[in-house]
């Protein structure tokens, strides 16, 4: 199976990654050698053989839903590369 | 006396007698970094107040007050566990002025034991690598030869343990992370059983395959770091509430009756020979301490690289869509609306791995591959676990090499991805699994460390710990050549 350049770009915006040319290219090489190495999977029989969604068998955990301190606003917006008046900024979406 | 030699447990307990105090062994330390780090380039950042933090210990030492566990002890970490008012950049221009506004459990759990944080160490950008080489910050070398490389992803971290430029580190091992750069440096490392250890604070690669362990100089060193950062959390829901015994009891070398598997499949074709004799050798002496060694055989073992790469892929494309260029770390100058802020944010931000697998990870995941790959893999996931549980039936431990091979030179596999990702191949299917394994180094091979694996069952840490510490102490004996 071959994999192209569109492709690559295609992925690329689905996973909102800006890629140059020589990138696309270079990974749609390096993808499709990838993709048939892994592809070795099909020769193994996997008929009623669930799959797994958990190395242990753990069940979901419940607490109390109790009032806790956490991180302040102004701790957690320190890191954001803007903000305005307690809040993210972003540009502008509509 | 060379201090910097010194164990953990050894410096611990000079510090105790007052025999050096922790401002000097700091100072130490701080020198040989100064001197050695700057080509082999193991930390990112040193932590300033590491002096000052010294002085509280030495204090508390005077006044005979109330010692911690591993109280003025120097500790490195990983540069993706987050430690308030210190970078955590995961090693990638993404995160380069990130200050997390917290601390890991694990470093919770740290300070508390009196440990000193040294400071932050190098490590493949996003742990997505078997080198080091994919640091936006330079790659760091392996310090029994500097054209070579410590192994990755934890190169940082092992580098510094192998160097004598820590007392210990903890690093992350999601397909081998820990146990392969450990193998490669000629420390040990523990990767403990998933839900062993909590990933709280762990900037997140592959959710279902992290986990944090400890890098040490020696079996007894890991044992006391296990001691310390393991147990439940409330903040990771897949930490396990599971007694923890003191891992130091197990430090004896009396392995009488333990049934240790050799897996077929380890040892075939694709191993350097001297790695391979260097860990029969190592089988071969416990055999004689009254071990009993029989062949077993893990059948998926050759799918394991394809499973993972498949799965740690999907799930590292989905956890690094957080780094948009909204919340945290870095954001383009140049856009013109939200899409393309998003666009160029993570197409500058990200280096070539990180991009290859999360579009690698957005493939097997679209509509249309999912069930063939993704699924698929989980299936084959199943296969391989139960591989291993079968073979537990018979041995309560299995002994592997930990690489294929000795170190390898800088440059020699950082362009063909797959061979890059071979090297994880003895180590992998453990995550895939959930298994606590440790790499303890298994002699040299022309002045080049070669490491041995030993795998047990969920939460049997303990045997794995048993079977080290034995093997460790033959070898004090040394079989090396």
């Amino acid at each position: 199976m071959g994999i192209k350049k569109e492709d690559i770009e295609y992925l690329g915006n689905l996973a909102r990654i800006g890629l140059t040319d020589e990138e696309k290219e270079r990974f749609a090489k390096e993808l499709e050698k990838i993709i048939y190495y892994v592809s070795q999977l099909s020769e193994v029989s996997t008929e009623k053989i669930p799959p797994v969604w958990h190395v242990l068998p753990v069940t979901n955990v419940f607490r109390e839903d109790g009032v806790e301190k956490s991180s302040c606003s102004e701790e957690i917006l320190s890191g954001a590369p803007d903000e305005s008046d307690g809040f993210f900024k972003v540009p502008r979406i509509i | 006396m060379d201090i910097l030699k010194l164990t953990a447990w050894q410096l611990k307990e000079l510090l105790a007698k007052k025999e050096i105090s922790c401002v000097e062994a700091v100072k130490l330390l701080l020198a040989a970094i100064e001197k050695k780090d700057k080509s082999l380039h193991s930390y990112l950042y040193l932590n300033p107040g590491v002096i000052e933090d010294a002085k509280k210990v030495d204090k508390k030492i005077a006044s005979g007050g109330r010692l911690g566990y591993l109280e003025g002890v120097p500790v490195a970490v990983k540069d993706n566990i987050c430690i308030k008012n210190m970078p955590a950049t995961c090693a990638s221009r993404m995160l380069e002025n990130f200050y997390p506004p917290y601390d890991a459990t694990v470093i919770e759990k740290l300070k508390q034991s009196g440990a000193l944080i040294i400071g932050k160490t190098n490590m493949d950008e996003f742990a997505f690598g078997s080198s080091t080489e994919s640091s936006a910050f330079g790659p760091t070398r392996n310090p029994f030869d500097e054209m070579r490389v410590p192994g990755g992803s934890s190169g940082g971290s092992a580098s510094a343990a192998g160097a004598n430029l820590c007392f210990g580190a903890l690093g992350s091992d999601t397909g081998g992370s820990i146990r392969q750069p450990a193998a490669f440096c000629g420390v040990v490392g523990l990767k403990p059983t998933y839900g062993r250890v909590s990933r709280y604070g762990l900037i997140a690669f592959a959710s279902s395959l992290d986990q944090i362990g400890p890098i040490t100089k020696d079996v007894r060193d890991a044992c006391m770091l296990m001691n310390v950062i393991s147990g439940r959390d409330e903040k990771d829901s897949t930490s396990v509430e599971i007694k923890i015994p003191d891992y130091t009891d197990f430090l004896k070398d009396d392995i009488k009756g333990l049934r240790v598997g050799i897996p077929e499949e380890y040892f075939a074709s694709g191993i350097e020979e001297p790695v391979k004799n260097r860990v029969m050798e190592a089988i071969r002496l416990i055999e004689k301490q009254g071990a009993e060694v029989k062949r077993i055989s893990l059948p998926h073992t050759k799918y394991g690289i394809a499973v993972y790469y498949i799965l740690a892929t999907a799930e590292a494309s989905s956890n690094l869509a957080r780094f948009d260029g909204v919340k945290y770390g870095f954001r383009t100058g140049n856009y013109k609306n939200l899409r393309e802020m998003y666009m160029n944010t993570r197409g500058e931000g990200f280096g070539a791995e990180a991009k290859r697998r999360i579009i690698l990870g957005t493939y097997v995941l679209s509509s249309g591959y999912y069930d063939a790959y993704y699924i698929k893999a989980q299936k084959v996931r199943a296969l391989i676990r139960k591989d291993f549980t079968e073979a537990f039936k018979e041995a309560d431990v299995i002994i592997t090499p930990t690489a294929p091979e000795l170190p390898f030179k800088l440059g020699e596999k950082k362009e063909d991805p797959i061979k890059m990702y071979l090297s994880d191949i003895f180590t992998a299917n453990v995550n895939l699994a959930g298994l606590p394994a440790m790499s303890i180094p298994a002699g040299f091979v022309s002045s080049l460390p070669a490491g041995l694996q030993i795998i047990a069952p969920h939460f049997r840490e303990e045997k794995i710990i048993e079977t080290a510490y034995t093997i460790e102490q033959s070898l004090k004996g040394g079989i090396s050549g």
